[in-house]
């Protein structure tokens, strides 16, 4: 398994493999699933509260679907590890926070120094996107 | 024959091989045989070029003569505004590229 | 029009200050160019022809003096002295170097303006009706809406990789002064049967290799339902373009190959979720914006009578005026589309700097302080007083910009073509100039009145040739420029796009095949039609025999 560089979670790095989402559905036990670009994340709906794990693949860094794989899960209410794996460079980092990731595994492992100016571009946020950041406009009309 | 072009990272200007290092001048572009890849890659790994790739060319009287228009007007300049060309002394300088 | 406050300034710093990073990382090594390009590509900074091309974004064409001023002071410090002004309201530099690409931005920056997302499979700048806010056509002023969405659009986390890149128009006239229809998504803000204000939204118009109409896919979304219906239709874009094949990935043929119905239905569907996700900003955000937008302050007494016993002025009245909401001004338009002079042919869109500070002058002394960019890289001064018509033709044509030309075969729309573009195959620029040259005499080009002629010198069309009454297409035909002709095209409401006539030209050919359709046009013309009305009457067989014979 690659490293998981950066987490944003208090509870343990979730181990199990991640599975297919075909395999996933087959498999009443699994708990752990991996989301390629092309996969349907809402196809996991129904089965959120077994899941501890999802990861979510990013085979070329400007294959943007893993974004909106994300925000698809945090807005039905997926509370567990949300996982970016692979292209990944510092950065896309800001853009997966936003998103609702809170676990990043860059399969070139990154500069800390990078990656934690990286983290800390945006001052403030002009969207809503479920990453309990205040956008620019709730703060205008004290929201 | 076959030369390399690219543009300078930095400054963004058009350059030729020159067997030795980059020049602004297609006239001393020099023939790369088979060996434009390994000068390509060696030369952007050292961020001394982008974009460069490798392109047929004649040697004219007159110098050496990218073998297609558009390298032809990066060699010289935008025909429209010679005066921000390589040739802003010549009027007819556009003519070079058809 | 707007002013940034403190946050919308602190995104743009920081945004300098993550390019400035970025550039060093190029620099030193440590970013590779596959890595980088895309970054530098959404701050605008393209690798062309012949050095590095900025492009800098104007937001829906609007522009202050001071920001006018501060174009032409770039393109001095940085430039080779001169900027082109594109067809999407925007300003391109074409001698950028890296190295100093960041203390551009930073420049930008200090007067609100920026490159973001000017560049890249993201959402790009938004256009709109250059004559918002001041012509008397339009429902509403459509820029706050703009600016709305310019904001929800910039950084916007889900959508900065997308299959492509997405152009977003918003217009509020029956009008369309800004080719609408030919975008990703055209929005015309419309009043109900309630007289409720909403927007309609037309999805997947575009130019390029497929050139297609944007169909209509909702009536109406209520106005406190904008961004969510936005963030939609972006959503189902981002999650079904398609992405294995580089000129398929417009929103277009998503649209086209599901069928309007069915995008509109998963539009909808994604719609009725997001609505329950608290994305929309209040109503009180879209007033807040708004009151930047309020009418100048108008001098009621203003005389409507113009003076028009010069006869070159009243000639540029005339062409380049057209009427204002407020009594006794005018809308007034800066023609960039010179006339060949002893010689010197001009180039379409291109200004000095010195051009570029005496318009953002003449803005302060005459419009209000407000310039705007037409995407017929055009500009537009929104807001002059008719008493003051004369004394600024007077300063117009000191400064080689009163050429009298709007809409007119002069006013060529043209795209930099292969004099300055990687992508192009033919140069559009000396097509352009000869035409000019042909056409420069005064009689000739007011014989055929309106007639919109746009050149692209390769198949994307930034030149929109597709919309041209008549159109040129550059293109390679074995290792020459070769120019194939259109007929036909329009951008307005009964947006069509132009057929092609046969076989290409040369040159000088394109020129004389021009000539010959203008010729059939006069010869066949009835009442006062344009050249556009005669040719949807009689068609193109006319055309096609004296062309080619």
């Amino acid at each position: 398994m690659v490293e998981v560089q950066f987490r944003f979670r208090d509870d343990e790095v979730v181990a199990d493999p991640a599975v297919t989402v075909d395999a996933f559905g087959e498999q009443t036990n699994a708990a752990a699933v991996r989301i390629e670009p092309g996969d349907d994340a809402r196809a996991l709906l129904p089965h959120l509260e077994r899941l501890k794990l999802v990861e979510v693949n990013f085979p070329a860094f400007t294959d943007g679907r893993g974004y909106s794989s994300a925000r698809i899960l945090r807005e039905a209410g997926y509370a567990g590890e949300l996982r970016a794996v692979g292209d990944i460079g510092v950065d896309q980092l800001s853009h997966l926070k936003r998103c609702g990731f809170d676990a990043i595994a860059p399969e070139v492992e990154l500069d800390p120094a990078e990656a934690e100016t990286a983290f800390a571009v945006w001052p403030q946020v002009y969207q809503a996107t479920g990453d309990n950041r205040k956008p620019i406009w709730a703060l205008r009309h004290g929201k | 024959m076959k030369i390399v072009t690219g543009n300078d990272l930095k400054t963004g200007a058009v350059t030729w091989w020159t067997g030795e290092g980059w020049s602004l001048h297609v006239n001393d572009a020099v023939d790369v045989a088979d060996h434009a890849a390994d000068i390509i890659a060696r030369e952007e790994a050292a961020r001394r070029v982008v974009s460069a790739y490798a392109i047929d060319a004649t040697r004219e009287a007159e110098g050496v003569r990218p073998a297609h228009i558009k390298d032809r007007i990066r060699a010289l300049g935008p025909t429209v505004r010679l005066d921000l060309s390589l040739k802003p002394a010549d009027p007819q300088a556009g003519n070079w590229v058809i | 029009m707007y002013a940034y406050d403190q946050y919308d300034q602190q995104m743009v710093d920081a945004r300098v200050a993550e390019f400035r990073d970025q550039t060093r990382r190029r620099l030193e090594g440590t970013l590779s160019e596959d890595k980088f390009r895309p970054l530098r590509l959404q701050n605008g900074l393209y690798l062309q022809l012949h050095a590095y091309m900025l492009r800098v974004a104007v937001p829906y064409g609007t522009l202050s003096a001071a920001q006018m001023r501060m174009l032409g002071d770039i393109a001095d410090k940085y430039d080779r002295g001169y900027g082109h002004f594109t067809t999407r309201q925007n300003i391109q530099y074409n001698w950028i170097k890296l190295e100093d690409a960041p203390d551009i931005l930073a420049d930008l920056a200090s007067v609100e303006m920026h490159a973001i997302q000017t560049s890249g499979n993201c959402i790009r700048n938004i256009s709109a009706d250059q004559y918002a806010g001041a012509t008397p056509d339009e429902l509403i002023d459509p820029r706050p809406y703009a600016e709305l969405l310019r904001q929800w659009s910039s950084f916007h986390p889900e959508f900065l990789a997308l299959p492509r890149k997405f152009k977003i128009c918003v217009i509020a006239s029956d009008t369309d002064r800004a080719a609408m229809r030919l975008h990703d998504i055209g929005i015309q803000i419309v009043k109900n049967e309630a007289g409720e204000i909403g927007c309609a939204f037309y999805v997947g118009g575009g130019m390029g290799r497929t050139p297609m109409i944007a169909p209509l896919i909702r009536d109406f979304v209520p106005l406190d339902q904008l961004i969510t219906y936005s963030e939609a239709c972006l959503r189902v874009y981002n999650r079904y373009g398609r992405r294995d094949n580089k000129y398929k990935a417009r929103i277009k043929i998503l649209v086209h190959e599901l069928g309007k119905d069915e995008y509109a239905r998963q539009v909808e569907e994604e719609f009725a979720h997001l609505q329950t996700q608290g994305i929309e900003p209040p109503i009180a955000e879209l007033e807040r914006i708004k009151a930047h937008f309020t009418d100048p302050a108008f001098n009621t007494a203003a005389s409507d009578e113009i003076d028009l016993s010069n006869a070159d002025f009243a000639r540029w009245v005339r062409a380049n005026t057209a009427p204002h909401k407020a009594a006794g001004y005018a809308i007034v338009n800066i023609s960039l589309k010179p006339l060949p002079r002893e010689g010197v042919a001009g180039i379409p869109g291109d200004a000095t700097a010195d051009q570029i500070r005496t318009m953002a002058d003449l803005a302060l002394a005459y419009s209000f302080d407000e310039l705007r960019v037409t995407h017929t890289q055009n500009i537009v001064l929104p807001h002059v007083k008719k008493a003051d018509l004369f004394a600024l033709w007077q300063a117009l044509v000191a400064a080689d910009l009163a050429t009298a030309n709007l809409d007119a075969i002069t006013d060529i729309i043209a795209c930099p073509g292969l004099d300055y573009c990687s992508l192009a195959n033919a140069r559009s620029i000396p097509v352009a100039q000869k035409i000019s040259e042909r056409f420069a005499d005064a009689g000739k080009s007011d014989a055929i009145g309106e007639l919109k002629l746009k050149i692209s010198g390769c198949i994307n069309a930034c030149g929109h040739h597709h919309a041209g009454h008549i159109g040129i297409l550059g293109v390679d035909r074995k290792g020459t420029e070769n120019y194939q002709l259109l007929l036909g095209g329009c951008e307005g409401a009964d947006t069509s796009l132009g057929q092609i006539t046969g076989p290409g030209f040369n040159e000088d050919g394109i020129v004389d095949a021009v000539e010959k359709a203008t010729d059939v046009y006069l010869a066949n013309k009835q009442g006062e039609e344009r050249f556009l009305d005669t040719y949807r009457r009689i068609g193109m067989a006319p055309f096609k025999e004296a062309i080619y014979g």
